[in-house]
């Protein structure tokens, strides 16, 4: 298109589309629907962290008055019971086995939640405890306890066909990835530096729990209305397991009360459909927080890495040995594995490199996706090395990381997208707004980190946009409404390509039996990739109406424009239902557009070439109190790489909330275990980031050059904030005491204890 | 189901309008509320008097309806997310969040919206220490709380506003 009008209302902080209901109180989220005679659904779940199940009788239970239906892992035959997205390896209730404490064991539904709660005290349960292996270093060592012993059914998730399960272990897969000669880089490098970093396993505490709703029709389709990121993988597994076309299963998302990766792939739907299916019912399955804590959790790692650098700064090689702890199921986690550890070497130019990750079971909570997506773990290691390796180099730590940053149109690794930002830009700005060349107060240390991550790829996402006879526009797409405000931005997209209000724009929620096909709602990935499809489904409408117009006007259709919800040209306008009216000769039907994004697969080394590079620089400033060894973030500046802000005030919100989540790991989180238990799964003992927690100085800023894929070259966000984070603030500790950790959370107690042996370092 | 039989009356006055139920003793007001009268704007989260989602105003005062007794709110006045409107114009705390940008899941926002009434009925002009030690009880995972304290004091700066020409009188 030659005609290049000023952008309306992409680039705008247009405020949120479901803001009124959302502060009204009228927003619809899984548990505030309700069915005709619908049951109430509640888990009975192991108490060990590793037993064999031998009995389990729900007779008692299910002679309760109010009790339809009590199900146990043994009497799914009627269906397949096995679900996940990389390995098949979870069972919708535990079969035979118990493997990790909290794991669903039985299942009551009942006509209320209180009878169905009081039931499962009535469910007899016999548990063979055996041996688990709770830590990483348990979970390898020779002869370990085996988490699972069977050979796993491969799941749905395509790019994991090169899935490598280490039989007769633990390790569910192991990703190798190298390029160039890293040992001979290493020898021949004038500084080699290796250190071993840990990230603890934490939660999401999305506010809104896990749920689920599901009800069975008379001609036996399946709908389930559920709190998921990608209903279009739900249907998938629910197809399998009962047997039933696609087609005929229906997954309908109402607002997500968050999400932050917890609800990608299915989680509690299985169980819920099953108990639909056992009652006849429509049945509700509500998830309290602290069975968030039993159901996904962030994969915790330990990561061990080598640098090896020149005098003059460069970087000649990294080596990277990753373990994650992926817990009791595999989930997403191979997924998390073999992507976080690709980009192990950050946004660098590194020519030799070696990298080697281990996806290791353990008898714990299943590891599956978090915001960041496996980058966090790897970022935190090399991030902090990297400030050891400035120092014992005598270099400034902006300047070696600037030396070495890869340049737009650099290739990262063969085949894939080549690098499409400025991190230098992101990188400058954040040290220029923390006043890096400036002299700080003695008492406040300074520190930055960069950080680099691919989105899914190859990925699909398809969407509809239709134009009525009024000139009002429905967009169809199945991006999911999370709180990142997808629907807002595919609104602004579809309104500024048909020149219309945002008011003029609905964006139906994601409905598989209407909202055509999108991979998943993660990654980063909807503004661009489910974006981009709306963007073409409307400038298809856009195209139709240029043809009605110019066969009506006699003008060739270059010369149309659309302006204010019309076509215009030199000679006159016609508005929408105008062109509508003549297309259709009566005042009915509707213009329909379609967008289709499908990159498919390519020679890059995951398989498909990542859309965009998710691009940031985090500086933090911080002070510690040398008494109790609290450490407190006094000035934190994120700024990333989005190509556009399609709008910025959503962005900053992202943004803000990201680096106030990476907080939470940096500083409070951790899910502790003891002998098996969990000791804090519930957010009484498990302290996540207060409103008193925030830096009294925080700022998002965006580096927008529109070199994004994305529409109007916009490119994805929301991750890249929270992944420096935590190197950031370490490395500002380690400024200002000499103290460099390698555990997070920088827990009062870990600080203080490091800098009582300080000295004797 | 004999349940019904230890079902206790009570009337609370909710959003301005009286409501006779019957409640069991153990029910809490934070069901009483979704359930029985389908107020749907106070949500369940933490279940334990940590995260604010159910706030709630009990006379005024900021509960956790999901820890307190239906049966402790007889004939006391409730104000829910649902009542903060005049019909369709927003509350000036309800305004302030939208402009803010102070939403984002929304699923803590009504209960936000309801601390936040509290707070600014029992101190009109917070600073921002005080709104930082009101919100230690209402946790927010999407936002980050910048513009949470942002709406907070904008909706001060706003009710201040227009409340002062009363004060010049």
């Amino acid at each position: 298109m030659s005609r290049r009008a000023p952008l309306r209302v992409v680039g705008q902080p247009v405020p949120r589309v479901d803001a009124v209901e959302k502060v009204t109180g009228r927003a619809r989220y899984v548990t505030d629907l309700v069915l005709p005679g619908m049951a109430h659904a509640k888990i009975l779940r192991s108490p060990y962290a590793h037993a064999r199940v031998t009995r389990v009788d729900t007779a008692r239970a299910r002679a309760r008055p109010g009790v339809i239906a009590a199900l146990s892992g043994a009497d799914l035959t009627w269906c397949d019971p096995y679900f996940g997205p990389a390995f098949r390896d979870r069972p919708v209730l535990a079969i035979d086995v118990a493997r990790y404490e909290g794991e669903p064991v039985a299942a009551v539904a009942a006509v209320d939640e209180l009878t169905a709660a009081e039931a499962l005290d009535l469910i007899d349960v016999d548990y063979e405890p055996l041996p688990a292996v709770i830590a990483l270093e348990e979970a390898l060592a020779p002869g370990a306890p085996l988490v699972h012993t069977g050979e796993p059914l491969a799941g749905h998730f395509a790019d994991l066909s090169t899935l490598r399960p280490e039989p007769g272990t633990n390790v569910c897969h192991r990703f190798q990835w190298a390029r160039g000669d890293v040992a001979a880089a290493l020898a021949g490098a004038d500084l080699v530096l290796a250190d071993t970093f840990r990230f603890p396993p934490v939660q999401h505490y999305a506010m809104e729990p896990h749920a689920a709703l599901a009800a069975w029709d008379e001609t036996g389709a399946l709908t389930v209305w559920a709190g998921t990121q990608n209903p279009y993988s739900v249907r998938v597994e629910l197809a399998k397991m009962f047997g039933v076309p696609l087609g005929r299963i229906r997954i309908v998302v109402p607002h997500l009360g968050g999400g932050f990766g917890s609800k990608t792939y299915a989680k509690l739907e299985p169980l819920t459909a099953a108990l639909a299916r056992a009652t006849g019912r429509p049945v509700r399955l509500a998830a309290s927080a602290a069975e968030a804590f039993q159901t996904v959790r962030r994969c915790s790692a330990r990561v061990s890495v080598r640098v090896g650098l020149r005098r003059d700064g460069t970087l000649v090689g990294v080596t990277c040995d990753a373990d994650y702890d992926v817990g009791a199921y595999a989930d997403i986690g191979p997924r998390v594995v073999q992507k976080g550890t690709y980009t192990a070497t950050g946004p660098y130019r590194v020519p030799h490199v070696a990298l080697d990750a281990r996806a290791v079971y353990t008898n714990t909570t299943p590891g599956g996706a978090f915001r960041g997506f496996g980058v966090p773990q790897l970022a935190w290691a090399l991030e902090s090395l990297l400030d050891v390796a400035a120092d014992r180099l005598g270099r400034d730590p902006v300047d070696l990381r600037r030396q070495n940053l890869l340049a737009h149109g650099e290739e990262f690794a063969p085949g894939d997208t080549p690098i499409d930002g400025k991190l230098e830009e992101s990188l400058g700005r954040a040290a220029e707004a923390i006043g890096w060349t400036q002299t700080g107060a003695a008492d406040r240390g300074r520190g930055v980190a960069v950080m680099l991550k691919a989105s899914i790829a190859p990925s699909v996402s398809e969407a509809i946009v239709r134009l009525h006879a009024d000139g009002s526009v429905t967009v169809l797409a199945s991006a999911v409404e999370m709180g990142q405000g997808t629907r807002t931005v595919l609104t602004q997209i579809a309104a500024e390509v048909l020149a219309v209000p945002v008011a003029r724009v609905t964006v139906v929620p994601p409905d598989t039996a209407i909202t055509p096909y999108d991979q998943t709602t993660s990654s980063s990935r909807s503004t661009t990739m489910t974006g981009r499809a709306v963007q073409m489904a409307a400038e298809d409408v856009r195209e139709q109406l240029f043809r009605v117009a110019a066969e009506h006007l006699g003008v060739p259709a270059r010369e149309l424009a659309l302006e204010d919800g019309a076509v215009v040209a030199a000679t006159g306008r016609l508005a929408y239902p105008e062109v509508l009216a003549i297309r259709f000769g009566m005042s009915g039907g509707e213009l329909i557009g379609r967008g289709v994004v499908a990159p498919g697969r390519t020679a890059a080394p995951l398989g498909g070439s990542t859309p965009f590079w998710e691009m940031a620089a985090g500086a933090a400033e911080v002070s510690v109190d040398e008494e109790t060894g609290a450490v407190r973030v006094e000035r934190y500046v994120s700024v990333a790489d989005v190509g556009r802000a399609v709008n910025p005030l959503l962005l900053e919100g992202q943004d803000e909330g990201g680096v106030v989540q990476g907080l939470g790991h940096t500083l409070l989180e951790e899910m502790v275990y003891e002998e098996g238990h969990l000791l804090n799964g519930t957010l009484l003992a498990y302290r996540v980031p207060r409103a008193d927690d925030v830096p009294r100085d925080l700022e998002c800023r965006f580096v927008e050059n529109a070199d994004g894929s994305g529409p109007f070259g916009a490119k994805g966000a929301g991750e890249g904030s929270l992944i420096p984070v935590s190197p950031a603030v370490a490395n500002a500790l380690a400024r200002l005491t000499g103290v460099r950790l390698r555990d997070l959370p920088l827990t009062p107690e870990r600080v203080w204890r490091a800098l009582r042996t300080r000295g004797s370092r | 189901m004999d349940a019904s039989a230890a079902r206790e009356p009570i009337r609370l006055v909710v959003n301005g309008r009286a409501r006779d139920l019957a409640v069991e003793p153990h029910a809490l007001l934070l069901d009483v509320l979704r359930d029985d009268l389908d107020l749907k704007g106070a949500k369940r989260s933490c279940d334990s008097q940590v995260c604010g989602a159910c706030t709630v105003l009990v006379d005024g005062l900021a509960v956790s309806a999901c820890t307190y007794l239906a049966v402790e709110a007889d004939g006391r006045s409730i104000l829910t997310v649902e009542g903060l409107a005049e019909g369709e114009s927003l509350h000036p705390v309800q305004r302030a969040f939208v402009d803010a940008g102070a939403v984002q899941c929304g699923f803590c926002t009504p209960g936000m919206l309801l601390t936040t009434r509290a707070l600014l009925d029992d101190n009109p002009a917070p600073t921002r220490e005080d709104v930082l030690h009101y919100l230690r009880g209402s946790l927010c995972r999407c936002t980050g709380y910048r513009k949470i304290v942002e709406a907070i004091l904008a909706a001060a700066r706003a009710r201040g506003q227009a409340s002062a020409p009363a004060r010049v009188e």
